[in-house]
C-alpha cells in the first residue's frame, strides 16, 4: 500500500525540499564557462530563450539570449535562478524502494523495473487493464508526452491517462475549439503590440506570465485601452484603464453585459457575423436580459464599469482578448472561456493584425502537452478517442489493431475519486505533484494510501514521491533534448545541457525499459528522443495540431515554428483564421449562447467568504522545483492570506497575525497580509505549498462538466484569528511546509 | 543616432524582483545584488519601485567620500568604492539623495550599482534591464525611447535648493521637466511625522471602486 514509509520531517530531512543558493563550483564559475547552450526556461508557458553556462558537466549560470524573438532577452526571476535546480542536494540519484518505518533505500535499476513491471502486470490480470493508470505532466516534452500517451496505449493499454494540464486551461482548450475549431492561441503575441484595445480577463500576467506584460505595455504607449478583470488588483491592474474587480465566478457578468451594451449600440459586425458564423441568433437571445444593472449583479461590480467596458471594447478599431486561469478554473469554466471569446468573433476582430486572441497556457509545455495524446479523451494531433477515422490513423502509426487502443478515459481529478473507491489499484506517476495541487487534499491523500502499487519518476522526491513503492530517478529539462510548444503554439527546441547526474535517467529512457518488459518490444525501440519527435510528425499528420512538416533542423533556423505545418515546405502558421475562415468543417466560427449559474459552492452563513487561490511570480507549480531554489524562497518563503483591512477589522485580525481559513473540507493557517487591492468579501492564498500550508486541503473537489477542470477559484471559507498553529509540520522550513 | 542610455518608467514596474535577481549573476559582483526594489505600501498598492545607482553627473557620494574611494569613469559612471581606500565610513551612504550606496558590515566596504561596467564597456546592456520582464528597466537609445514611450525622460531632480542631474533618465508625465522632491517633506519624515506627499492611493482600494453598488 502506498503510504509515507516513515515520518514527514525525517523524509524532509534526507529528500528535501532545501534550499541551494551558492551555484556549483561558487559564485566565480561562471566567468569562464566551458560552453554557452541556447535553449528555454522551463518555468512557464512563454518558454523564454536563455543561454546556460555550463562547467564541467555542471549548470553554473546563465546569460540573457536577446535573439530569441518572444522574449529577446528578458527573463523572470524564476528564469534568472532556474539553474539552480542543478547539482542540487536534493537530487535523486539512484532507483529507491519504501522501506515501511524506515524510508527509501537504493534498489538496483533491473529490480526496480522489474518490480514495477509486474506489479503493473499482477494488477492488470487481477482487476483489468483499466485498473493500472498512468498520471503525467505538462511540463514534459512533446516527445515526452507522445511517449507517455502511447506508453499507456500500447505497452498498459489502460484508458486511464491523464495529466496535470487539466488543472490548467483545459477549460480554454475546450471553449476555443467548441468556437473557433482550433485549441491554440489564435495570434502571435507580436499581434498584442498592434491591438488598441485589451481585454486581459482572470490571467494575473505581471505574476505569472510576467514576459507578456512588455507586450502590454508596448500596446498601451502605442494608444491602446488595456480593461483587467481581477478580484485583486494585479501589478498590471494598477495602472490600466479600466480595472474591473469582478468577484471570483461573475465574469459571464460582464461578458454577457458587454455584448448586451455592444448588441443595443451597434457595435457588433453584423456582416461578419452573417458570412462567417453561425449560432447568434441564440446568443443574442441569452444575452437580451443581461442588461448593466442585472449584470452588475452577477458580477458584483457598479453596472457604469460593464458600460466603460463595452464602451471601451465595442467600438475599437482592433482588440485582443487574454485570458487565463481566473475564468477558467471554475465549474463553469469553459462557458466563462466561451462568453469571453462571443465577446471576439461578435465584433469579428480575429484573424488579422493586432485583432485576435490568446489564452495564456500556464505549464511549460502547456499547449504541446495536450496535443501529443496523454489526455484521457485524445489522441496525438488533438485527434479524438472517441472518432473511428482518428483511431485508425494511430493503430496505423503504432502497427496495432484499432481494436486495442482504449477508448475514453477517467480525467486527473476522476483516476484519484476511482482510486479512493479502489476501482484503480495501482499507478504510475510522472511530472505531477497531486499532493499539493489538487484541490481536497484529505481526500488525495486517501486516494494514493488506497494504492495497491504506486511508482513515480522524478529529478527530486515531491511531496507525493513521498508516497510511492518505486520511484525511478528523472531528467531534469536541461539534462535531455526535446521540443516544446509555448503558449503562442511556437515549437521551440530545447538543447541537452548536461547529462544527468548519478544513475539518474532521462525519462524517455525509464518509460521504453519499462515498455519493454510489458509490451511489444519493437514499438518502444528509440534511440533518441528526436526519433521519437520523427514518429509524433507522422502521428500528428493530418490532425488539428499538424507537426509534420516541424524538423529540429526547421525550428533552430526559424527560432520556432508554428503549427499547424503540414509540408515539411511549409513555414508554419503563426496567426490563425485569416480571413475569417475558422476551423470547423464548416470553416465557420460557432458562437456559444452562454447563460451564468452559481459556483459549486457560493458563500453563506455558515461559510461567508470567498477562497480564490493562485500563484506569486516566484514559484512555479507545486513548488517541487522552485522550493528547492534558495533566491526564490526568499522571495516569497512561504504562504499567506491576502485580506481587505474591512474583513481585517472584522474579524479583529492585525497584518501578520496567524488566520485559520477554513473550509468544509479542511483547513490551513498562515499569516494575514492585509492590502486594499482585494475586494473586502474575498480572502486570496497562493497554492505552491504542501501539508498545513496547503490551500488546497480547503479547495473544493468539483469539476467542470466538459473540461474537468477543477473549481480552484472559488469556494466558501470562514477565516479567524488563530493562535500560533503547534502542528507536527509547523517547525519544518518553510519550503518544507513550515511557518515562519 | 545617440549612444545607449539608461531609462526608468516606475509606472510599467510590476515587482517581479528579475532585475533583483538578476544583479546577483552579473559577474563583477555575482552573489550580490546591487539594486533594490522598493515596496512602496504594501498595504495601499501594488506599487513598486527599482531603485539602481542613478549615476549623478556631480556624485555626491564621491565629494563626501573622506578617503577618495569613490570614482567617476570618464563616460560618467560612478563606480563602486574602491577596495584599498574604502574605511568603511558610510558618509555616501548618508549623503546620497537616492539612498543607494549600502554599507557592507561582512567587508567593511561600500558597495553600489557601477552601471554593469564590465558589460556596458562591451556593449552589452546591463544585467537589470536586459531582463526587465516589463521593461520598466530599459537600456537603450532615446530616439527608441521617444519613439516607443508617451512618457518624457527627464535626468534632473531637485532637491531643496540643490539641482542634481544624473546619467540615468526617468520616464514622467511629458509636462514635467525635473523631478522636485521637495525637501520639507523629508524634513518631515526625519521629524517623523507623516509627509504629506506619503499619501495612502485610494484609487488602489478596491472596496473604494466597489462603494457605487447598490
Amino acid at each position: 500500500m502506498a503510504k509515507l514509509p516513515t515520518s514527514v520531517p525525517l523524509l524532509v530531512d534526507r529528500f528535501g525540499p532545501h534550499t541551494h543558493t551558492i551555484p556549483p563550483g561558487g559564485w566565480t564559475s561562471a566567468e569562464e564557462p566551458d560552453r554557452t547552450v541556447k535553449t528555454h526556461c522551463c518555468f512557464c508557458g512563454q518558454q523564454c530563450g536563455i543561454q546556460l553556462k555550463v562547467k564541467d558537466n555542471k549548470v553554473v549560470g546563465f546569460e540573457p539570449w536577446q535573439d530569441f524573438p518572444f522574449n529577446l532577452g528578458k527573463l523572470c526571476p524564476k528564469g534568472v535562478k532556474r539553474y539552480l535546480q542543478g547539482d542540487h542536494p536534493d537530487r535523486l540519484l539512484t532507483p529507491l524502494e519504501r522501506v515501511q518505518g524506515e524510508g527509501f533505500r537504493r534498489i538496483d535499476w533491473n529490480k526496480a523495473l522489474d518490480r514495477t513491471a509486474e506489479a503493473i502486470r499482477r494488477i492488470q490480470q487481477e482487476h483489468g487493464h483499466d485498473a493500472f493508470a498512468v498520471l503525467t505532466g505538462a511540463s514534459l516534452t512533446n516527445e515526452k508526452a507522445y511517449l507517455m500517451g502511447k506508453f499507456a496505449r500500447v505497452a498498459l493499454r489502460t484508458a486511464n491517462i491523464d495529466y496535470n494540464g487539466r488543472l490548467c486551461m483545459v477549460s480554454a482548450a475546450a471553449a476555443s475549439k467548441k468556437i473557433l475549431g482550433y485549441d491554440r492561441a489564435a495570434n502571435p503575441w507580436s499581434d498584442i503590440r498592434k491591438s488598441k484595445c485589451i481585454l486581459v480577463a482572470g490571467a494575473n500576467v505581471a505574476e505569472c506570465a510576467p514576459i507578456t506584460t512588455e507586450y502590454l505595455w508596448s500596446a498601451r504607449e502605442a494608444g491602446a485601452k488595456i480593461i483587467v478583470l481581477d478580484p485583486r488588483m494585479t501589478p498590471i491592474a494598477r495602472t490600466v484603464d479600466l480595472y474591473i474587480p469582478v468577484r471570483s465566478g461573475g465574469d459571464i457578468g460582464i461578458f454577457n453585459g458587454m455584448l448586451h451594451v455592444m448588441i443595443e449600440r451597434g457595435w457588433i459586425d453584423r456582416d461578419f457575423i452573417a458570412k462567417h458564423t453561425t449560432g447568434f441568433e441564440e446568443v443574442e437571445r441569452a444575452v437580451r436580459k443581461y442588461t448593466p444593472e442585472y449584470a452588475s449583479k452577477i458580477a458584483g461590480v457598479p453596472a457604469s464599469m460593464i458600460v466603460r467596458a463595452a464602451e471601451m471594447w465595442g467600438p475599437a478599431e482592433s482588440s485582443f482578448l487574454l485570458h487565463s486561469r481566473g475564468i477558467e478554473h471554475h465549474t463553469k469554466g469553459v462557458e466563462n472561456c466561451m462568453a469571453a471569446i462571443n465577446l471576439v468573433v461578435a465584433t469579428g476582430r480575429i484573424g488579422r493584425e493586432g485583432s485576435g486572441y490568446a489564452m495564456i497556457t500556464g505549464q511549460g509545455n502547456g499547449q504541446g502537452a495536450r496535443e501529443q495524446g496523454q489526455k484521457c479523451d485524445q489522441l496525438p494531433g488533438h485527434r479524438d478517442i472517441e472518432n473511428p477515422e482518428h483511431r485508425e490513423h494511430m493503430a496505423n502509426v503504432w502497427g496495432v489493431l484499432e481494436s486495442s487502443i482504449p477508448h475514453k478515459g477517467l480525467s486527473a481529478l476522476e483516476i484519484f475519486e476511482a482510486a479512493h473507491a479502489r476501482k484503480i489499484r495501482g499507478m504510475i506517476l510522472l511530472s505531477f505533484n497531486p499532493m499539493v495541487s489538487l484541490p481536497d487534499q484529505r481526500f488525495i491523500r486517501e486516494a494514493i494510501e488506497r494504492l495497491e502499487f504506486f511508482a513515480v519518476i522524478d529529478f527530486f522526491l515531491s511531496e507525493t514521491a513521498r508516497f510511492a513503492d518505486i520511484v525511478f530517478p528523472g531528467s531534469l529539462m536541461e539534462e535531455d533534448e526535446g521540443t516544446t510548444t509555448s503558449a503562442e503554439g511556437r515549437v521551440v527546441h530545447h538543447r541537452q545541457v548536461v547529462d544527468p547526474p548519478g544513475e539518474a535517467r532521462q525519462d524517455w529512457k525509464i518509460i521504453c525499459d519499462l515498455a519493454t518488459r510489458l509490451g511489444p518490444k519493437d514499438k518502444f525501440a528509440f534511440a533518441s528522443p528526436k526519433e521519437i519527435f520523427d514518429e509524433l510528425r507522422q502521428a500528428s499528420r493530418g490532425g488539428a495540431s499538424d507537426y509534420y512538416g516541424i524538423t529540429w533542423e526547421k525550428i533552430d533556423e526559424q527560432k520556432g515554428v508554428f503549427w499547424p505545418c503540414p509540408e515539411l515546405d511549409h513555414p508554419g502558421t503563426p496567426r490563425l483564421y485569416e480571413g475569417g475562415r475558422f476551423a470547423h468543417p464548416d470553416g465557420k466560427a460557432h458562437f456559444q449562447a452562454v447563460e451564468w449559474r452559481p459556483a459549486a459552492e457560493e458563500p453563506d452563513e455558515e461559510y461567508p467568504i470567498t477562497l480564490t487561490s493562485g500563484r506569486v511570480v516566484a514559484h512555479y507549480l507545486s513548488g517541487n522545483q522552485t522550493r528547492r531554489i534558495g533566491a526564490l524562497v526568499k522571495q516569497t518563503p512561504q504562504p499567506y492570506c491576502e485580506m481587505h483591512p474591512r474583513l481585517a477589522e472584522k474579524l479583529s485580525v492585525a497584518e501578520g497575525d496567524f488566520v485559520r481559513v477554513e473550509s468544509r473540507r479542511g483547513s490551513t493557517t498562515l499569516r494575514a497580509l492585509i492590502v486594499k487591492t482585494i475586494r473586502p468579501d474575498h480572502v486570496f492564498v497562493p497554492y505552491h505549498w504542501p501539508l498545513e500550508r496547503s490551500v488546497n486541503n480547503c479547495t473544493i473537489r468539483a469539476i467542470d462538466p466538459v473540461s474537468k477542470i477543477p473549481e480552484f477559484k472559488i469556494c466558501a471559507v470562514r477565516v479567524a484569528k488563530a493562535a500560533p498553529p503547534s502542528d507536527d509540520h509547523v517547525k519544518l522550513a518553510p519550503e518544507a511546509g513550515g511557518l515562519r | 543616432m545617440s549612444e545607449l542610455a539608461f531609462f526608468i518608467d516606475y509606472s510599467r514596474c510590476i515587482g517581479c524582483r528579475a532585475c533583483v535577481q538578476a544583479c546577483e549573476e552579473c559577474d563583477t559582483h555575482r552573489g550580490q545584488s546591487m539594486i533594490h526594489l522598493e515596496t512602496i505600501e504594501r498595504r495601499d498598492t501594488v506599487q513598486t519601485a527599482p531603485q539602481m545607482c542613478m549615476h549623478c553627473e556631480d556624485p555626491v557620494c564621491a565629494r563626501v567620500c573622506p578617503a577618495d574611494a569613490i570614482k567617476q569613469t570618464p563616460d560618467g559612471v560612478t563606480q563602486s568604492s574602491l577596495k584599498p581606500r574604502c574605511i568603511g565610513c558610510a558618509n555616501c551612504v548618508m549623503a546620497c539623495p537616492f539612498g543607494v550606496p549600502k554599507y557592507e558590515a561582512s567587508i567593511d566596504q561600500m558597495m553600489k550599482c557601477d552601471y554593469c561596467f564590465d558589460r556596458t564597456s562591451i556593449g552589452k546592456k546591463p544585467m537589470c534591464a536586459t531582463v526587465c520582464p516589463s521593461q520598466a528597466l530599459t537600456f537603450t537609445t532615446r530616439e527608441e525611447i521617444e519613439r516607443t514611450r508617451r512618457g518624457r525622460p527627464i535626468n534632473e531632480w531637485r532637491f531643496g535648493n540643490e539641482v542634481v542631474r544624473t546619467k540615468v533618465f526617468v520616464l514622467v508625465p511629458p509636462a514635467t521637466t525635473q523631478v522636485d522632491v521637495g525637501l520639507g517633506d523629508l524634513v518631515q519624515i526625519r521629524a517623523g511625522k507623516k509627509a504629506s506627499h506619503v499619501r495612502p492611493v485610494a484609487k488602489d482600494d478596491v472596496a473604494a471602486l466597489l462603494e457605487d453598488l447598490p
